[in-house]
């Protein structure tokens, strides 16, 4: 069995997970709840970020038309149709060429003629040209209609695909200081992106189509002055290029502050009552004040490029403008202009200003969602280890036996978590693990569940190779139940009827009933209809427990893994939950992470974890009787009690 | 929205006064430069006149063009460009000064408000939210500053506009002045029209972003029931009904935006037509149309920045209206008088005189009651779950206020003194440790200035001493880094650290060795005993605990059935009989063979 984050060494890691893990670096101390499972998980991004590399690749990042291009390629969605809205968007553009066009003809013909003032004409030109301008009005409603229409699929699909793509990654990526960050990617980075397709990817479209046809158009007048023109902007692009990469980077570092406020305000805000019951509210506001300040700071350092590169368009225009009224009157005869095209031609200079100082403006808008545009494909780009199989094996029924052979887990960066761990767990009998923190206990487990894949060795399932099995069969024959039963901000019965795909109400209340728990339920303020609240905190922690291992009940599982809860719940939740767990555990192949004494003692089989390695295995007699690490556990225990010794 | 646009308009003429008022000079300076700007800009007009008259026309028509008039004419369009470009520089650098430092000024006061708003407001507002105001309901609110200096400087410019025309002709003046109130009523009819649908995208971003939330949140028991799929149904759901939204709003715009973008044009028509006519009569020259041709184009794209402006403002009013809301939270009650009362030295009594606590509508936590504990006494408070024991605890540091009935240190009502004082003076250790991302000693002193050895004998106490120094780099070991998970007893032994470094005159510990090896909790409170001068109150599940007090308070359906010493309850309260043997069952059933047990080994070496 292979492992590709095994293989990876950090020169080839594409680039994309190095920008995630510089963010990571800077958010890696915002640690918040270590609940059990979080375990000692490798910030592998972490060393990679301190990588040469680096610098070179952000560089390539940078450049805003491979990430353009990257994106078009996400979203196939945004090319659909894109002709005809840019033909739209093309024929709109008409729309502003026209005026100039008009007053050279009324000049020219209306009013300069050589037979004097030509009324005929110049009724005649103003009507065609406002009609046009009235067509022009509604194609342009129409174009906006198609764009945003387009661009909102693609934002919808974008924000889906990544959602879903983060609940692909594995456990390792969803560390608890990276989850502000995984949320504000389908979140304020894609918002970013739609304030750029709601006011400037049409912006773009037709003020880069005006550019162009205004060029084309004074090439009829006098093609030296489009020349001209195009010669006065050419000086400009290279600076604007370069001030577009400064600016980029330094929406980058105020995204980072960004993070680093909201990290303060959400500790803040999750922190509440120690921060009152400790009196830290002095100390939390100096910390946030400071996240503030730097983030202001780092706005402000973003807004010099902000007022720097809008006016180069100005600068611009006065140097066009003067180039081609100089060149114009001094060349104009022979260039074959009159006084009419020549001011035409200083209108389409002027018109040009107005599309060249739009796409100033909302270049920082492009800037800004470009960032974010790399950021959401960065997480795109993020390699989802775990291949699920399709459709893959399903798993048998009854109880399922366990075969674990020569299992090895190590995470990107560190030494190996677990080695060479091989054991035989018999359908139908209970397993309790022992070990202490860091012994790879919960590693061990975790691989048993296939959140993550074993970089050496094999797991076994009911005589099937884990990776092979089908996703369903495994989430519901295998089923893990985490300490802290996180619930969804809904009802107890939608809670607890999550535990199987499908599940209606019925169900709910008949595992409820399988579980002994009616009591229970019957106890709460609206039974089944009670809201839990956010988190589930609207219970207590023994109650969530409760609801885990409901929800277990609803998919029957053959193989039950289970995280004892460390902490005390009072005692009648207490019963119901012994009363639960022995009734689900009844019949299915269970193994526990300990920590409790008299759980060892029941098991079947005990397996003592140190250091990564199964040191013992056996039932709770013989190990105590061999004398080994688990006996002497067990002695020092008796020892401190000093009572209830056997 | 009910006020309609007349109020809209009142309101945001209110806010951004406010806004402005807040930091002047930023906004002074960015209107000079919008001001300045815009005469530039009629200036480029004007001299675009000129030379059509002056230059070109004489040019064209004699054939030789005069190499002084060419040099003016570059020179005059160069630095009338050059004043523009060094202008907007003024006007968008301090704009930007001005919307990020009311930003800052929101983002302080949120945050603020965060800190001092009573605990009973976190619980019952969800953090999503929260944060969603310190994030994208801050910009919201204050966008609209950007557009603001440019949008005043467009007025000018009109000013300066419609005068430079009335110099032309008044006739022509005249066409701008019925055009550009038309324009103004376009955008009034556009802005009412948006700021419902405005609304509610505002509102169904937010949902999406809760869904996300959650979702990554509770994303291992996610994976482990196999819901990917449904999670990422719910988040469908909510991006459809955003993206929806986001389309009705831009069918709206696309109604408006192309009518406001051909005005200015058909203006421009109406001019020509009528400009023509007039220099047909000799009333006006080439040069004259030619100005106010430019004048007109010229207007036409500010006119649009001003759309813009026009469209933020109703989102700003709407959302600074909430957030304003949001500041305006009360905070946690102050002192009822201005000098704190002094208290004595040593130890505090704590009593609880007929009080009762309610949270909303439910009933009653706490009915009525009466307890006393003396000063330097170790209570152990016994009760099911429900029975009021944590809203007890929480009264004591005022984390929450009675109802009714008082609440008493050394005999002088809390309410008396700051909750700042109180909780200076009282130490509550919750069972849920909240950690801070930071070092652990700056976990446990808390940013004070705290020396080694006082630590040390606070951690020895707490039994936190040994596991520290384990840790890769002791005290200075940053929780968050790599490898670095405590256990649930680890971190409720640093809490109790935390607790006794503030030297408690009263310490309650709700339930806060619940994780903690039940052999290491009984040298804990042993310890608390010999070593502290503190009045201490326990709340109790396991017998060894309950026996280590000098009085139980057992605690039934929020008032206390009984109380006395642990063998008085058992032999005369049945209840409390039955209850303290479910524990012994139950305890009989959990002795920890937890991570803690190593360090029951190494802290045991010594004795």
């Amino acid at each position: 069995m292979s492992n590709k984050r095994n293989s990876g060494s950090g020169n080839d890691v594409p680039p994309e997970k190095d920008e995630l893990s510089s963010q990571a670096n800077d958010e890696l101390a915002r640690m918040e709840h270590a609940a059990a499972f979080d375990d000692p998980i490798a910030l592998e991004h972490e060393a990679l970020a301190a990588s040469a590399e680096e610098d070179r690749t952000n560089e390539r990042r940078l450049r805003a038309i491979a990430v353009l291009r990257r994106g078009f390629a996400q979203s196939p969605e945004l090319g659909r149709g894109l002709r005809l809205t840019v033909l739209f968007a093309m024929i709109g553009a008409v729309g502003r060429l026209i005026i100039p066009v008009l007053i050279q003809q009324v000049i020219d013909k209306g009013l300069l003629a050589d037979e004097g003032f030509n009324a005929g004409f110049t009724i005649t030109a103003c009507a065609v040209a406002a009609a046009i301008l009235v067509a022009v009005m509604f194609l342009a409603r129409i174009t906006y209609v198609r764009l945003v229409t387009t661009a909102e699929l693609m934002l919808r699909n974008l924000r889906v695909k990544t959602f879903s793509h983060i609940h692909r990654l594995p456990m390792a990526d969803h560390e608890s200081t990276r989850r502000g960050e995984l949320t504000s990617r389908v979140t304020s980075d894609i918002e970013t992106i739609a304030r750029f397709v709601q006011y400037g990817a049409m912006a773009w479209i037709i003020d880069s189509v005006i550019i162009i046809g205004t060029l084309i158009v004074m090439s009829f007048y006098a093609w030296q002055l489009a020349v001209i023109t195009v010669v006065a902007a050419l000086p400009v692009l290279p600076l604007f290029r370069l001030m577009q990469r400064r600016q980029l980077k330094a929406y980058t570092v105020v995204r980072n502050r960004v993070g680093t406020t909201l990290s303060e305000v959400s500790e803040a805000v999750q922190g509440a009552a120690p921060i009152r019951a400790y009196g830290l509210q002095r100390r939390s506001r100096a910390r946030l004040d400071d996240a503030i300040q730097d983030q202001f700071k780092s706005e402000m350092s973003a807004a010099r490029w902000f007022a720097f590169m809008f006016p180069l368009g100005d600068a611009f225009g006065g140097v066009a403008l003067a180039s081609v009224a100089m060149a114009g009157i001094w060349f104009g005869e022979s260039w074959g202009l009159n006084a009419g095209s020549l001011i035409a031609c200083l209108f389409l200079v002027q018109l040009i200003l107005g599309p060249v100082a739009e796409i100033g403006e909302i270049l920082d808008q492009t800037q800004t969602a470009i960032a974010g545009w790399s950021k959401v494909l960065g997480v795109l780009d993020t390699p989802v280890d775990l291949v699920e199989p399709e459709p893959g094996v399903e798993l048998p029924n009854g109880p399922l036996d366990v075969r674990v052979e020569h299992l090895g887990f190590s995470y990107q960066t560190g030494g190996p978590v677990l080695r060479d761990v091989t054991i035989d767990i018999p359908a139908g009998a209970s397993v309790a693990i022992v070990g202490e923190t860091g012994s790879g206990k919960t590693t061990f487990v975790k691989l048993l569940d296939r959140l993550a894949d074993p970089v050496e060795g094999s797991v076994l399932v009911g005589g099937i190779g884990l990776d092979t099995v089908n996703r369903q069969s495994r989430t519901e024959r295998i089923r893990m139940v985490p300490q802290d039963g996180f619930m969804f901000d809904t009802s107890l019965g939608e809670n607890i009827a999550m535990g199987r795909i499908g599940a209606t109400i019925d169900d709910v209340r008949t595992s409820i009933s399988e579980l002994g728990l009616e009591t229970w339920v019957a106890g709460l303020p609206r039974g089944l209809d009670t809201e839990v609240g956010e988190r589930g905190e609207g219970l207590s922690v023994g109650e969530r427990q409760l609801v885990a291992l409901a929800r277990a009940q609803m998919a029957d599982p053959g193989l039950l893994i289970l995280d004892e809860a460390t902490s005390a719940v009072d005692p009648r939740t207490e019963r119901a939950l012994t009363t639960a767990l022995h009734r689900l555990a009844e019949g299915r192949t269970t193994i526990s992470v300990a920590h409790r004494l008299s759980t060892a003692e029941q098991a079947d089989l005990v397996l003592v974890f140190d250091a990564g390695e199964l040191v013992e295995h056996g039932s709770h007699g013989e190990l105590v009787a061999r004398g080994g690490r688990y006996a002497e556990l067990y002695r020092s225990w008796l020892g401190n009690t000093g009572q209830k010794a056997v | 929205m009910a006020a309609g646009v007349p109020g809209l308009f009142r309101r945001g003429a209110r806010l951004l006064t406010r806004y402005v008022k807040a930091h002047p000079v930023p906004f002074i300076v960015s209107i000079f430069g919008a001001a300045i700007y815009a005469g530039a800009a009629v200036g480029t007009t004007i001299i675009l006149g000129r030379i059509t008259n002056d230059v070109i026309v004489p040019t064209f028509e004699s054939g030789r063009p005069e190499a002084k008039a060419v040099w003016y004419t570059g020179l005059a369009l160069l630095l009338v460009g050059l004043l523009r470009a060094s202008t907007i520089i003024l006007r968008r650098y301090f704009a930007a000064l001005l919307t990020y430092r009311t930003q800052r000024d929101w983002r302080r006061k949120l945050a603020h408000t965060y800190l001092s708003v009573p605990l009973e407001y976190h619980r019952e507002t969800p953090t999503g939210e929260l944060l969603a105001h310190a994030d994208a309901d801050i910009v919201a609110s204050s966008e609209v500053i950007n557009p603001l200096p440019f949008s005043v400087g467009v007025i000018t410019l009109a000013v300066f506009a419609i005068i430079s025309l009335a110099t032309v002709d008044w006739f022509l003046m005249l066409v701008a002045v019925v055009l550009f109130p038309l324009l103004a009523i376009i955008n009034q009819m556009y802005t009412t029209r948006a700021e419902k649908p405005l609304g509610v995208v505002q509102e169904r971003v937010g949902q999406v972003s809760r869904i996300a939330h959650e979702s990554f949140d509770g994303v291992l028991v996610v994976k482990t029931l196999g819901r990917e799929d449904e999670e990422v149904a719910r988040l469908e759901g909510a991006a459809d009904e955003l993206r929806a939204a986001r389309v009705g709003l831009g069918r709206i715009r696309a109604v408006f935006e192309p009518m406001i973008d051909a005005l200015p044009s058909l203006g421009i028509i109406a001019l020509l037509l009528i400009g023509s006519w007039q220099v047909s009569i000799d009333r006006l020259n080439t040069g004259d149309i030619v100005q106010a041709a430019a004048l007109f184009g010229l207007l036409a794209f500010p006119m649009r920045v001003f759309g813009y402006f026009l469209q933020e403002l109703p989102r700003a009013v709407v959302v600074s209206a909430r957030l304003d809301k949001v500041v305006a939270a009360p905070h946690e009650p102050g002192a009822a008088t201005d000098t704190p009362p002094a208290v004595g030295d040593g130890p505090l009594s704590v009593s609880f005189a007929d009080v009762s606590f309610r949270y909303g509508d439910d009933p009653p936590v706490l009915d009525g009651l009466n307890l006393n504990i003396a000063a330097g006494s170790i209570v152990a408070l016994v009760g099911v779950t429900g029975s009021g024991k944590s809203t007890l605890c929480e009264l004591i540091p005022r984390l929450v206020d009675p109802d009714s009935g008082t609440v008493e240190l050394d005999g002088v009502d809390i309410r008396e003194f700051d909750p700042v004082a109180v909780r200076s003076e009282v130490a509550l250790v919750f069972q849920e440790t909240f950690l801070f991302a930071d070092t652990v000693r700056e976990n446990v002193t808390l940013g004070d200035p705290i020396d080694n050895a006082v630590l040390e004998r606070a951690a020895s106490i707490a039994h936190a001493s040994a596991f520290v120094h384990r840790l890769p780099h002791g005290w200075d070991t940053g929780l968050g880094e790599r490898g670095v998970t405590l256990s649930g007893g680890q971190r409720q032994r640093l809490a109790l650290t935390r607790a006794l470094l503030r030297g408690p005159r009263v310490l309650i510990l709700d339930d806060a060795t619940s994780a903690v090896d039940p052999v290491i909790e009984s040298a804990i409170l042993r310890d608390l005993r010999t070593s502290l001068e503190t009045t201490t109150l326990v709340v109790a599940h396991r017998v060894s605990t309950i026996e280590l007090a000098d009085e139980v308070v057992f605690l039934d359906g929020g008032c206390i059935v009984a109380t006395g010493s642990h063998p008085e309850l058992l032999a005369n309260n049945p209840d409390y009989a039955r209850l303290v043997h479910a524990y012994v069952d139950q305890e009989s059933m959990t002795e920890g063979i937890d991570h803690d047990v190593a360090d029951v080994g190494t802290s045991r070496l010594p004795s």
